[in-house]
């Protein structure tokens, strides 16, 4: 009888087993044939490319999110499809996912492959020995193997422009700067600010502060928040995710009180949607590094074989490798002419600015 | 129903019902469970490298879980785990480095130098917990704060500002161009091996040596080992100086075997932390711990392939990865239940 029982019971456990099983097999023929319609799709162009974003992730508003802006239009242009044959991307968790990320990319035949970020060096360069047939691009580091691209930004460029435009703008004469670890693409950002606010009023004090991380919102929102309580009121952040707490210090503060003059400079991508409280934004600008246009430029010229292995390229503001975005009326007319004046000059090589501290 | 029948039930209905929630949450979410479960099974079965990889991730879970199972047994809760492996990775990266020796001197002597600074910083919560009665969890916490900041700055300085150590030198590695091949390049080396000796040591330690059987008392109920004659101050010493250990040698498979170096680091690994994870499911025995680790290094590396594979974020893999590991845990609810349905019949 016992025995009995439990067998009723146990057969209910499969049975419910098998039904939910079934309801989920339902599915997977639907979207199983989509599946391959769309992969077909996709097949029709030889190349395919992928990317592995660092910890970030491809909604970080910032740097990982361009390097995706730049493979979907890319694929938007060649009429590729995401997946397969197309594009895509894997996002790591942590920093023992790089070299599993980018094989498990190489393994699917990808032709071209990104590694997003100075931290993927090493894995790049390991796994770019063992998958000789796939071609490689390190975003802002530097690996030397024949089918490895190596893409550097003039940050300092870009930087030294928001550091014009921040202490032009500025009133209390207190400026901040907050980085996310301190390697060498960080400070380069830190150094091109500096001398930009230099060049315009050697008296101004600015405020320098790592957080050490470029995932951790709190962090940032805290050197923030410091930073502004002590006079501060423009911030120029280089600190991918961290840097979103910035924002939302300075938008918590503008929506306290109206009529504070808190401001802050994006990085990376347009970071003015990010600054957007109520009907008030604290964006002042962003420092755009076009990952996007490397990365586009880069599997153009893989696409077309010219892939350049082995080499660094280096793109600055004379390749539109780093801008300033749109201020949208924050910034008045006549501080924009101050600035383009700059740009200029720095366009031109009158201004050299330093990259190293 | 007979005890043995429940033991061989209770692990698989728990898997099950994880599995069945997991995807109920992903059907919800409007993903394909089947193929998300295909894409799992696959990254952790799917081929040799895969295979390779998962054993790599599965090795410092080991050590991890060892090392809260050891403390647990002598009634201490290590948290500080997750500290004692950062230091332990990073000796073992400074010793890699530094030194030029044969590989049968190099290789031991960095495993050894994990395994003491390891054991160095799970003294200091013994010690503290001795002598003044200050409450390990508190201290162990903390421990993992100076690990962590204390190691980025070490790192700073032999890096010369860098965020980064040097590469090992090959006699100090754990990697083998062997098991590279054998299983299709992945980055499996020998640590798994010396997380196996290591089960071995535990149970030694805890089943066959005086020390064990002490340290097991005093984990049973201090004022009875007290009074039978035993040290409870020098045991709860030993027992987080060896717990301490076998973290530090987790620390030294990032550092030997998957990394070969060691970069500054934001946060935690997290392993530490799911090595308390890790004994509980093993229920704090070497084996179970293996069980367990193998769980949890499985599903940690074969949840990446769910977004490659299948498309599913992963945010939502890590629901049903959640999920999983919460049944699994929770299968002692699972026990009382299975237990009181065969009651009711006898009763009958």
């Amino acid at each position: 009888m016992s025995k009995r029982r439990f067998g009723l019971a146990l057969s209910l456990v499969l049975a419910a087993g098998t039904v939910l099983g079934a309801c989920g097999s339902d599915k997977e023929e639907g979207k199983g044939s989509d599946k391959g319609s769309s992969s077909d799709g996709g097949n029709t162009s030889e190349f395919s490319l992928g990317m592995v974003t660092d910890v970030g992730g491809i909604d970080d508003k910032s740097f990982n999110q361009s390097a995706w802006k730049g493979i979907q239009d890319f694929g938007s242009e060649n009429s590729l499809k995401k997946g397969d044959g197309g594009f895509d991307y894997l996002q790591s968790q942590s920093d023992a996912d790089y070299t599993t990320n980018l094989n498990a990319l190489a393994r699917r035949d990808f032709n071209l492959i990104f590694g997003v970020g100075f931290l993927m060096e090493d894995a790049i360069d390991t796994i770019a020995q063992q998958q000789k047939d796939t071609e490689f691009a390190i975003i802002d580091g530097v690996v030397e193997q024949p089918n490895v691209a190596s893409v550097l930004f003039k940050e300092q460029e870009g930087a030294y422009l928001a550091g014009v435009a921040a202490a032009l703008m500025t009133k209390s004469d207190k400026i901040g700067f907050v980085g996310g670890m301190e390697i060498p693409v960080i400070e380069r950002f830190e150094v091109g600010f500096l001398a930009g606010v230099k060049a315009v009023r050697p008296d101004i004090k600015v405020d320098v502060q790592y957080t050490g991380a470029f995932d951790k919102a709190e962090l940032g929102k805290a050197a923030a928040n410091r930073m502004y309580s002590s006079g501060v009121d423009i911030i120029f952040h280089a600190a991918g995710g961290s840097g979103n707490g910035v924002f939302s210090e300075a938008k918590e503060r503008k929506s306290a009180d109206k009529d504070a003059y808190v401001w802050v400079i994006g990085v990376d991508s347009d970071q003015y949607d990010e600054g957007q409280v109520g009907d008030e934004n604290v964006t002042l600008t962003s420092m755009l590094k076009r990952v996007d246009n490397a990365v586009n430029d880069i599997a153009k010229l893989s696409k077309e074989g010219k892939f350049p292995g082995g080499e660094t390229k280096v793109y600055g503001l004379h390749d539109e490798g780093v801008a300033l975005a749109d201020s949208r009326g924050a910034i008045p007319e006549d501080v924009l002419a101050e600035i383009e004046k700059y740009d200029k000059d720095i366009s031109d090589g009158k201004i050299e600015v330093p990259g190293e501290k | 129903m007979s005890n043995r029948l429940i033991n061989v039930l209770v692990p698989v209905i728990s898997i099950i019902l994880g599995l069945l929630v997991g995807a109920v949450v992903m059907l919800v979410s409007g993903y394909d469970p089947v193929a998300g479960y295909i894409a799992l099974w696959n990254g952790i079965f799917g081929d040799a490298y895969a295979i390779g990889e998962t054993i790599r991730q599965i090795s410092p879970y080991i050590l991890a879980g060892l090392a809260v199972a050891f403390a647990f047994r002598t009634g201490l809760f290590n948290i500080g785990v997750e500290g004692q492996l950062i230091v332990g990775w990073f000796a073992a990266a400074y010793v890699g480095m530094a030194f030029e020796l044969p590989k049968i001197i190099h290789l031991p002597l960095a495993l050894l130098a994990a395994a003491a600074a390891g054991a160095i910083w799970g003294l200091i919560p013994g010690l503290l917990k001795a002598t003044l009665k200050v409450h390990e969890v508190i201290v162990t916490i903390m421990m993992n704060y100076i690990a962590l900041y204390v190691v980025n700055a070490l790192i700073k300085v032999l890096a010369n500002g860098g965020f980064k150590t040097e590469k090992i030198h090959d006699t100090a590695s754990l990697r083998s161009d062997f098991l590279s091949e054998l299983t299709d390049y992945s980055t499996l080396h020998y640590g798994i091996f010396v997380a196996l000796l290591m089960v071995f040591v535990m149970w030694f330690i805890l089943e066959k040596m005086k020390l064990g059987y002490e340290l097991k008392s005093v984990g049973f109920n201090e004022n009875a080992a007290q009074y039978a004659g035993m040290s409870v101050k020098k045991n709860i010493i030993m027992a987080m100086l060896i717990s301490g250990a076998f973290a530090g040698l987790a620390g030294a498979m990032e550092a030997l075997g998957t990394f070969g170096n060691m970069s500054t680091r934001a946060g935690f690994t997290g392993i530490g932390f799911d090595g308390i994870a890790v004994a509980l499911l093993g229920a704090n025995t070497p084996l179970g711990v293996v069980f367990g680790a193998s769980l949890f290094g499985s599903l940690k590396y074969g949840a990446n392939n769910m977004p490659n594979a299948a498309n599913i974020p992963i945010e939502i893999v890590s629901i049903v990865i959640a999920l999983i590991i919460f049944f699994v845990a929770s299968g002692y609810i699972i026990r009382v239940g299975l237990q009181r349905i065969s009651k009711k019949k006898e009763a009958k």
